[in-house]
């Protein structure tokens, strides 16, 4: 089997975040949307994992630890937002909250 | 390790497109589980130990978490219950768990027969030299997550509460 390169990784985060962004696109109920933002954000610390693993060097996975940060602080609200979108139109389907008020 | 990275690719990537297809959000967040681990499993096997049970730790734990627990709070009544009953049949695990086993056995061969664990390139990154560069040279963007962090707290506090005067209309 052959050894693993920087690219295999690589495309292979490239894959993970093509699968979250069809998710993203495809779904239309708002949990699934955001396990498909956590999908993304996940391929893209991928990435910098590789990369930093690659020059041997933290760097990479400190970056990563701050994607992290960011997918908790962003998961919180997005679900407190989820909460509030279903007691007001008692769905979870984006669309009826496609218009704007005003 | 290469074969640890590249049947655990394979878990991740079965995982996420599962993930995107079922219908039901519980099993949905059972194949985000796996996914979850086999990528900390692939974060091991690249030498990066401390960022793979960070992995473990915060997303597949509290982040799994937090999305377990909206589903509790908008699923009630009776109805909810009968469908929790449909989805929870012992043969909607069989998937998760065979995944999850695999997993398994690719970790025990990386602890036990793979020695001392030899990533792609070089040597691993340890969780001192992290800790170093986070403290060090990263330290700003430190405090900054650290704001980050407070936003989110006081936006989903804010979000999250129940207002009083929409409630009584509703």
């Amino acid at each position: 089997m052959a050894s693993v390169s920087m690219e295999h990784g690589l495309i292979l985060a490239g894959i993970l975040f093509a699968l979250g962004l069809i998710g993203v696109l495809v779904r239309r109920n708002i949990i699934f949307i955001l396990m498909s933002i956590e999908v993304m954000l996940n391929a893209s610390g991928l990435a910098f994992v590789v990369a930093g693993s690659k020059w041997g060097t933290a760097d990479g996975q400190v970056m990563f630890i701050f994607i992290l940060t960011m997918a908790a602080a962003e998961v919180a609200v997005g679900l407190a937002l989820v909460l509030q979108l279903y007691h007001r139109f008692k769905t979870l389907d984006v669309d009826a909250a496609s218009r704007m008020r005003g | 390790m290469t074969v640890v990275f590249w049947i655990s690719a394979a878990v991740t990537v079965i995982s996420t497109v599962m993930v995107i297809t079922r219908r039901n959000i519980v099993h949905a967040l059972l194949y985000l589980i796996v996914s979850l681990l086999a990528m900390a499993v692939i974060f091991f096997s690249l030498g990066a130990p401390f960022v793979a049970a960070l992995e473990v730790i915060v997303y597949a734990g509290a982040i799994m978490v937090l999305f377990i627990f909206v589903v509790m709070m908008l699923n009630l009544g009776e109805r909810a219950t009968q469908q929790e009953r449909q989805w929870l049949k012992p043969q909607m695990m069989i998937g998760p768990a065979i995944l999850a086993a695999i997993l398994m056995i690719e970790l025990g061969y990386a602890i036990f027969a793979g020695g001392s664990g030899n990533p792609i390139e070089g040597e691993p990154v340890g969780a001192k030299q992290v800790g170093k560069s986070l403290f060090g040279t990263y330290l700003l963007g430190v405090e900054l997550a650290s704001i980050l962090l407070l936003a989110g707290l006081v936006g989903a506090y804010h979000l999250g509460r129940r207002d009083r005067s929409e409630g009584e209309e509703s």
